[in-house]
């Protein structure tokens, strides 16, 4: 049976066939399309479980980390040989069980939500597209590999988030996150450069081949300190790590790189909830988590952690004044992916994935409640046009107050768990980050149940009958419902013993729980619901409560800080202004001194002609009329200004000739 | 003797186009499929060529090589290395695709499709030629048709672009002619290989220094060397072209046919960046090394630069024509990369990189050139502002055009990702900050053609085009195959990297 880890590349093959196979299907074969697809998507997810249950047969009898590795020849330049290589690891045995679970519940959904859709055979191509990228970037042991699947799921995203071209918003939204991931990913790129000039080898882990995970190697790696301009003398690794973090800001929308993600609700809703929540944008968590053997104990660690917990907190303020129920949403996986870098920056490795795997259940099952609402009350996302749809929806209302508990983190649903873990990171290791992370914690719990208040509770305020969404759409919501409530128990101290860890991390020492953390954060989270009920619970309102408290600090908030105008007057305004500047040097500058240049040729030789005909041709006129007559004949053959040029050309290198021979 | 294979392959669009001549020009099919038929016979020959190739070794094959015309030293030599072949396959393989192309031609179909036999036949002579004569009469062969092919069936502004190709190619050819004849009076030798041995060895320097002496100059070797580098590099740079020697190619590129457009910027361009392989490093080493930190700077002119100008271009084809600006930078920055101190590895890797984005781009350019070609066939309008919303009208169309789009945009797993990496990889231990102001490019390349796609494609149908028709047979079956190459070496580019590999380590022993 341990064969069978040999075999993981078959997991992403399976929807990649898939994806080649929709991408040549008319547009009518609808059943076909998504049958296929959810088809790939399940053998995957079989195949993930049976590799899962055979590692950890193989994990027991062994001792530490059990890593399978598979190398594939590549191409060689040089003297090197590049190959393709796959992992079979604790991290991405999890991510595997993750993603593709997460996305066959989303494409059984996409069933139900795009029906209607005339392009869905599209959709079900580009979502199998992402997901085949998407499994790869997982089991991938080699950087460059990563990389490459690291774009092509942003080229998925990208497709999908303009899936309704048609809406230019839509469109702009696909391009606006395209060029903000990539804004990222050349750090990223240029990261992999200076890790490959100073290794020669983007091999992560290797048996025999030079890797960068051999202990040698991170030796290199974490003495070696480079000069950089503007900041002196660093370590070679807090460098490296800066800049592949670069990648995970723009793909895990961490400050000032979040602004694509809030824009790519745009895009149908379980896009949003398989891609823009739970699994895509947690990839650059994921990569951060990959690379922590080169990262721990770098100074890149501390940009990391505080970069997410500034991105948690500022994500955070800006969803308590959304009124787009997916907007709120976006911003909440912002701020909560925040919290995971955080949690992964302070060292916690185990409670950074650990957030990352209940989030991805909880997020996705929200997203996927909210696409019901949407579908239930046909294309509205203004919560303010909501209200009492508890009752027409009850299966949404009661799967989504699960998903709403489980992210404020209320036991014993899953976010309690992994977000403790994250705060007793903090508490031990940085106060600061504690505080920040505690703070962000009260505005979750406070926004969520806003929305729970807005959306399921209160008078109705939809114009038209909202209706609860069919079986295919609600069955997905079930079982999330059930995986938010429990999935945190593989992850508990108190349990088993947190089997998540030593699966995880063996051989790393975790913080011990703390009572006192979870107290706190239970009353922290307890007392945002609270605000929320005083707020948006006792009475009903038109006009959110909250304007007239914050005045124009809410506006600041829903104006998101006025970010994207920011962006908009500094570096778009640039770099258009660059644009039409050497549009106008090639205009003017350029052609123009090429033009003068002709001009001056045509002058000289208007000259020239003048001289031959006034002094050279005038004693000869008679004798050479004859000549002239069959001249002129030829003459005419020279219409166009070319001739003028090689006539010049031709009698200057006739010139040189008989300088140089003369000489 | 053995069977003339390079000979066959490069005469035998000539020859077959004289035949073709004979054919009775109003019998257009006819035309079109003789003419098909007879650029289809080359791209057999250099696939054979392709899979007979040793790759195992580093020394000139399918070598003919005998006195032409002895007076003044000139060989007939032929031969092909790993440099050559992905080029000479490229130009048999495009060709066809460009004639296949031309079967909407109407005007003097005759005369029209016999220069394209004409252009191959100078295109591959100069990807075979070892000797300058032999070379440069292939150069200038290719030079002449392209004229025509502008003046005659281009657009509006034809006699503009065409003039302004014709002088600027020609004024960089007479300097290389002028610099050729130099060093043909110091060596008394054409031949490329043997050139590069006297240089190698000093011997040519000398000589050179002999000569100018004994007409009245005291000039030193590395001066006379100098001048001699700079003219020859002049002609390969505006060819290329090297910011700023670039503006011919916009207009020459949006003027000129479609077929014109896809074999400028698919074979054309890459005559330069080839000269530079060919003549200028082997016999130019240590002059290239010596100002390679300075034309470093006009390569990545010509990335920042060229991808800013395309981001402000409203007509299509322009903008196309600006991003081959960009990506013939990717390759110059390779070249002079290489000229740096460092290890061989980075330098294999920058240069085959550079072979390979020259066979890239070739692919990539000639499919968006083809596609624009396609949009202007319906439309007749280039203008992207008046487009918008055709994926819906046209679905083929628009996946065909975006792929070509995403590969040009360097998209892992298309085949534009795999050489920009490898040059990016081998340029940055070499020349660090210049290739970290590159990577600016890529994201530049980005934003405009994202535009490009969102302006086409997205938002409300245009008004000016609500009824276009989607991609034909004929047009499918010219872009099939440049979007199989796409795939092929996006994902599995070892095949072309096995070509190259050993004569890029060759060519590199001149540097170590």
């Amino acid at each position: 049976m341990e064969g069978l880890l040999n075999h993981c590349f078959w997991i992403p093959l399976f929807p990649l066939f898939a994806a080649a196979l929709i991408a040549i299907f008319k547009n009518n074969r609808r059943k076909a399309a998504s049958s296929l697809a959810i088809l790939a998507i399940a053998l995957s997810f079989i195949f993930s479980i049976l590799l899962f249950l055979v590692y950890l047969r193989g994990h027991e009898e062994g001792h530490g980390t059990l890593r399978v590795l598979l190398h594939f020849p590549w191409f060689t330049s040089g003297g090197t040989p590049e190959v393709i290589s796959f992992i079979v690891d604790p991290l991405t045995l999890m991510m595997l069980l993750v993603v593709t679970l997460v996305s066959l519940l989303v494409f059984i959904y996409s069933l139900g939500y795009m029906h209607e859709d005339p392009n869905s055979v599209r959709f079900f191509c580009f979502l199998s597209l992402f997901a085949a990228s998407m499994l790869s970037l997982v089991i991938s042991n080699h950087l460059l590999i990563l990389f490459m699947c690291w774009e092509l799921v942003g080229l998925c995203s990208y497709l999908l988030i303009g899936f309704w071209y048609e809406k230019p918003e839509a469109a702009e939204a696909a391009k606006k996150a395209f060029i903000v991931t990539r804004i990222g990913d050349i750090g990223f790129f240029i990261g992999l450069l200076l890790l490959y000039q100073k290794t020669g080898s983007l091999l992560l882990y290797g048996e025999g081949h030079p890797s960068l995970f051999s202990p040698e190697m991170l030796h290199l790696l974490k003495t070696h300190a480079v000069t950089v301009p503007f900041f002196g003398g660093i370590l070679l690794t807090t460098l490296l790590g800066v800049l592949l973090f670069m990648g995970a800001m723009g793909k895990s929308a961490q400050f000032p790189l979040h602004v694509w993600l809030p824009d790519a609700m745009e895009g149908p809703t379980p896009v949003s909830a398989l891609i823009h929540a739970a699994t895509m944008v947690a990839a650059g968590v994921f990569l951060v988590a990959r690379m922590f053997p080169l990262l721990d104990g770098t100074g890149a660690m501390t940009v990391i952690s505080w970069t997410g917990g500034f991105t948690a907190l500022f994500a955070a303020t800006i969803a308590i004044a959304q009124f787009d129920i997916k907007r709120v949403l976006a911003y909440s996986t912002i701020s909560q992916l925040g919290y995971m870098m955080m949690g992964l920056g302070l060292g916690g490795l185990v409670a950074g994935t650990f957030h990352l795997m209940t989030h991805a259940f909880f997020k996705a099952l929200l997203f996927l409640g909210s696409g019901s609402v949407i579908h239930g009350c046909h294309g509205e996302q203004d919560m303010r046009k909501m209200g009492g749809l508890r009752k027409e929806m009850p299966v949404t209302f009661w799967t989504y107050l699960t998903g709403t508990l489980a992210l404020a983190g209320i036991f014993p649903f899953s976010g309690f768990f992994s977000k403790d873990e994250i705060l007793t990171e903090a508490f031990t290791k940085n106060r600061t980050l504690y505080g920040i992370g505690t703070l962000t914690a009260f505005l979750t719990a406070f926004y969520m149940f806003r929305q729970i208040f807005m959306v399921f509770l209160g008078k109705g305020r939809l114009h038209g009958h909202p209706h609860e969404s069919p079986p295919t759409m609600l069955w997905p919501l079930r079982i999330l419902a059930v995986l938010a409530l429990v999935s945190g128990f593989v992850g508990t101290p108190f349990l088993f013993h947190n089997p998540f860890h030593h699966f995880i991390a063996a051989d790393r020492e975790g913080v011990a729980p703390s009572y006192l953390v979870m107290i706190v954060s239970t009353t922290v989270a307890l007392s945002g619901i609270l605000t929320a009920y005083l707020i948006y619970g006792r009475r009903a309102f038109i006009e959110d409560p909250l304007i007239p408290a914050l005045k124009g600090f809410f506006r600041l908030l829903e104006k998101k800080y006025y970010m994207d105008e920011l962006y908009q007057n500094t570096f778009v305004r640039a770099i258009s202004s660059l644009a039409s500047l050497f549009k106008t040097v090639d205009q003017v500058l350029i052609d123009g001194f090429l033009h003068l240049t002709g001009f001056a040729s045509l002058t000289l030789s208007r000259f020239n002609q003048w001289i031959d005909n006034f002094f050279i041709n005038g004693g000869f006129d008679k004798a050479c009329a004859g000549i002239r007559g069959g001249g002129g004949k030829l003459g005419r053959l020279q219409t166009g200004r070319a001739q003028d040029y090689l006539l010049y050309a031709s009698i200057g290198a006739m010139v040189s000739y008989l300088l140089f021979r003369l000489l | 003797m053995p069977f003339p294979m390079l000979s066959t392959i490069n005469l035998f669009p000539l020859l077959g186009g004289f035949l073709f001549l004979l054919l009775p020009s109003e019998k257009k099919g006819l035309l079109r499929g003789s003419a098909l038929c007879l650029s289809l016979v080359p791209l057999c020959l250099s696939f054979a060529l392709l899979l007979q190739f040793d790759r195992s070794t580093n020394v000139l094959q399918y070598v003919e090589k005998f006195p032409w015309i002895r007076a003044i030293g000139v060989d007939y030599f032929l031969a092909v290395d790993g440099l050559s072949l992905t080029m000479i396959f490229l130009t048999t393989f495009l060709t066809p695709l460009a004639i296949l192309t031309s079967f909407s031609i109407e005007k003097n179909l005759k005369t029209y499709l016999f220069l394209f036999l004409l252009l191959e036949t100078g295109m591959l002579g100069v990807f075979m030629a070892l000797n300058f004569f032999h070379f440069f009469l292939f150069w200038e062969v290719g030079l002449i048709p392209m004229f025509f092919l502008i003046k005659v069936w281009g657009s509006e502004n034809r006699h503009y672009a065409a003039f302004k190709f014709f002088v600027y190619t020609l004024s960089g050819s007479v300097a290389m002619l002028l610099a050729f004849q130099l060093l043909y009076l110091a060596s008394g030798t054409f031949n490329f290989t043997e050139l590069a041995e006297l240089s190698q060895s000093g011997l040519l320097q000398t000589q050179l220094v002999f000569l100018t002496q004994r007409v009245g100059f005291t000039l030193s070797p590395d001066t006379v060397m100098t001048i001699v580098f700079f003219a020859v590099s002049l002609a390969f740079a505006i060819k290329v072209p090297i910011w700023p020697f670039h503006t011919w190619l916009p207009d020459a590129h949006t003027e000129a046919p479609t077929a014109g457009s896809m074999v400028l910027a698919g074979i054309l361009l890459k005559m330069g960046v080839y000269g530079f392989l060919r003549i200028v490093l082997p016999i130019f080493p240590e002059v290239l090394q010596r100002f390679a930190p300075l034309l470093g700077l006009f390569a990545l002119a010509s990335i920042l630069f060229g991808a800013f100008a395309a981001m402000a271009q409203t007509d299509l084809k322009r903008m196309i024509a600006y991003s081959s600006v960009n990506h013939m930078g990717y390759c110059m920055l390779g070249i002079f990369a290489i000229a740096a101190q460092g290890e061989v590895e980075a330098k294999a890797s920058a240069l085959n990189g550079v072979l390979l984005q020259m066979f890239n781009h070739g692919i990539s350019a000639a499919a968006l050139f083809f596609m624009v070609g396609v949009l202007y066939d319906r439309a007749h309008t280039r203008d992207l502002s008046k487009f918008g919303g055709l994926r819906k009208i046209m679905p083929l169309f628009a996946g065909f055009m975006g792929i070509s789009t995403f590969s040009s945009l360097g998209l892992p797993g298309l085949n534009g990702f795999i050489s920009e990496f490898l040059i990016f990889r081998g340029s940055f231990p070499l020349r660090t900050g210049l290739t970290l102001f590159a990577t600016g490019g890529l994201l530049i390349t980005a934003v405009y053609l994202l535009t490009m796609i969102q302006r086409l494609f997205h938002g409300p149908i245009g008004s000016s085009h609500p009824h276009l028709s989607d991609m034909t047979q004929r047009e499918l079956a010219v872009t099939i195959p440049l979007v199989f190459f796409m795939f092929l070496v996006g994902i599995y580019p070892s095949p072309l990297l096995e070509l190259t590999n050993r004569s890029v380590l060759h060519l590199l022993e001149i540097f170590s």
